[in-house]
């Protein structure tokens, strides 16, 4: 009888479409939705994991996120190296900072300054000139793919390029090498110079350390080196991974971005749930009257609830793929577009989970009108 | 209280068992003010080999006696027993799967299911009883040429005429052989010739011996084709027919 009901089902094509639609569509919305969440969530994380030459972030225990600068006392550096288990350690200086472009255009930046000896902390990789670029005279690195966009030239058109000059709190800096970096989650372009260059360029503070990036002995107990980094310092040492997790949680619980996507993929429940709930109830409805023949020529009570399933689950497998399709194709297009998408194994199996849900709330609105149907009702006109 | 026995001692069924036998049969909707008595208390037997027919005004409880002959609803009080089988001593499951076995059903309005080529529609007792899909559709094609539409077993119900889709019906009403034939107004919906094609079908094919035929009709025209006629008003029968060209004439 499976075949009768997946006949019924298919059949009636305009009906069939209108529930795979439905199905397709939460589906996409779930799965859409999340992606983007966490392909957000995870560019939160991505000057850090791009900067991860070290095992260890030596921070201010209040630094909340990778921007968050507090910044430290300069000797921090020597007692940091001076801790057991500890093979090198750097300063990164990093802040926020203004620019002024060529044709006066401002703009706000994230100045990195890092390790003049051996550039240690400096982006993944270059485009146009070399690291070793930052040694020039005011030299300093912008992001190649950002610029375009984040270092516009408003008033003379383009952007800023290799080899031009601008500056940054009134301090002439030259475009020494353009750099290629992870998409991140905060919009002001990451501008790489030298530490003593930073310190130069910024504002002067009573501290101007922001970060000591450690990297361990071989073989060293991470967890242990933290824990005497912290007894030495009185300062939290935090894992490029328990560092981006950190600043992955600050972002999403503080700026709401989890509260909108969380109600659009909710909302994509809600309506998987309304559409395909009702559309097969409807559907039900209009064949109660075959129901009810088929209970009548001798269907049983299971052999109803074996059809309403099968007609269910085709829907709801079919327009599960559907969904995944459209929702990978989309993220291909997103992510070639340069934006935030990132679909790993659990939320398609989050979406199915959904589906299924979606999918049984259809079931048991459709199996009470069918198993409570009177044969008899065949007999009336 | 009229019972539908036989009186003339000439039938030729008169000595043929029964197929239904019916005591006291009571049964109403509704309760309090709302409540409705369809049936008074009715007797009536059919015998095997029979096509008897249930005729009478709308709302006399021609539908809802076919529906507890056919075991599709309960009754109140009395005795149904059809080919001895009482549905009120069987569970509601073993129920459904007997009228599965013994019972083919043709309705008013056909009830082909829309989807399904006719030679499927027809198929579906036969899936119900757990038979393969290729051999119950292979079996449907057989049981369409017996009702003439052997070259339209792959045309879908909206591709045929009214009368086209009765036969399919009939067709399914008879694929599982079926020791008794319930009929819901099977005329009503086509023209006179049409309707006779249709009874001579019902009369010849569907009906043997050893089965029964119920028919619940309106259509005079067809009152010919019957072997006897229950004449029912206000939930009782109130006269059984054996002449059946008697009662079309006082129709």
């Amino acid at each position: 009888m499976i075949f009768v009901a997946l006949k019924m089902l298919i059949g009636d094509r305009l009906k069939y479409l209108g529930l795979l639609a439905g199905v397709a569509f939460a589906t996409l919305l779930i799965v859409q939705q999340s992606s983007i969440l966490v392909g957000l969530a995870h560019q939160t994380g991505s000057f850090i994991r791009d900067t991860a030459q070290g095992d260890l972030w030596v921070m201010d225990e209040q630094v909340r996120f990778s921007q968050d600068s507090l910044n430290l006392r300069d000797t921090v550096l020597q007692q940091v190296r001076g801790v057991a288990g500890v093979r090198w350690a750097v300063p990164v200086y990093q802040g926020f900072l203004k620019a002024r472009l060529g044709d006066g255009t401002r703009a706000t930046c994230i100045l990195v300054g890092i390790d003049d000896a051996t550039l240690t902390g400096g982006p993944p990789s270059m485009v146009e000139g070399s690291l070793a670029d930052l040694r020039q005279d005011r030299a300093v690195l912008i992001d190649h793919d950002a610029a375009p966009q984040k270092l516009r030239l408003r008033n003379a058109g383009g952007h800023l390029r290799y080899n031009d000059r601008f500056d940054i709190n009134d301090h002439e800096v030259r475009v020494a090498g353009t750099y290629r970096a992870s998409k991140s989650f905060f919009w002001e372009p990451v501008i790489y110079t030298t530490y003593s260059r930073a310190l130069s360029i910024a504002p002067a503070e009573r501290k101007m350390l922001t970060y000591v990036l450690v990297k361990t002995q071989p073989g060293a107990d991470l967890a242990a080196v933290a824990r005497d980094i912290h007894a030495a310092t009185g300062l939290t040492a935090r894992t490029n991974e328990e560092f981006a997790a950190v600043t992955r949680d600050y972002i999403l619980t503080e700026t709401g971005i989890l509260v909108n996507f969380g109600l659009a993929v909710g909302l994509g429940f809600v309506i998987g749930v309304l559409i395909c709930g009702q559309m097969l109830y409807n559907f039900t409805l209009d064949s109660l009257r075959y129901y009810g023949s088929l209970k009548a020529m001798g269907a049983t009570g299971l052999t109803l609830i074996i059809m309403v399933l099968a007609q269910v689950f085709a829907v709801g497998v079919l327009g599960y793929g559907i969904g995944i399709g459209f929702g990978s194709l989309l993220g291909k297009l997103v992510g070639n577009a340069g934006l935030a998408f990132m679909m790993p194994w659990w939320i398609p199996v989050i979406a199915a989970i959904a589906i299924l849900v979606i999918c049984a709330v259809a079931a048991v609105l459709s199996l009470t009108q069918v198993l409570r149907l009177e044969p008899a009702i065949v007999f009336r006109a | 209280m009229i019972t539908a026995s036989p009186s003339r001692s000439d039938s030729p069924a008169e000595t043929s068992a029964l197929a239904i036998r019916c005591r006291n049969v009571t049964k109403h909707y509704g309760s309090g003010d709302a409540k409705v008595i369809a049936l008074r208390g009715i007797d009536l037997d059919v015998r095997q080999g029979e096509l008897m027919m249930l005729v009478g005004p709308s709302g006399c409880g021609k539908t809802t006696l076919i529906s507890v002959i056919a075991g599709i609803l309960d009754r109140d009080e009395g005795e149904c027993s059809v080919f001895d089988q009482d549905f009120s001593a069987m569970s509601q499951r073993a129920r459904t799967l007997w009228r599965g076995q013994k019972i083919g059903f043709v309705f008013q309005a056909f009830n082909l299911i829309p989807t399904l080529n006719a030679a499927e529609n027809v198929a579906v007792p036969l899936m119900i009883l757990g038979e393969s899909r290729a051999a119950a559709v292979r079996k449907a094609q057989d049981r369409l040429a017996q009702v003439g539409l052997e070259s339209r077993w792959r045309s879908y119900p909206n591709q045929l005429s009214g009368g086209q889709q009765q036969r399919v019906a009939i067709a399914r009403a008879m694929i599982h052989e079926p020791k008794l034939i319930v009929c819901d107004e099977p005329t009503s919906a086509l023209d006179h010739e049409t309707g006779h094609v249709i009874m001579r079908l019902l009369k010849t094919v569907a009906l043997q011996p050893d089965r029964a035929l119920v028919i619940v009709t309106h259509d005079a025209r067809i009152f010919g084709f019957a072997d006897r006629i229950a004449k029912m008003d206000d939930g009782r029968v109130v006269k059984i027919v054996d002449d059946p060209n008697h009662l079309h004439a006082e129709e």
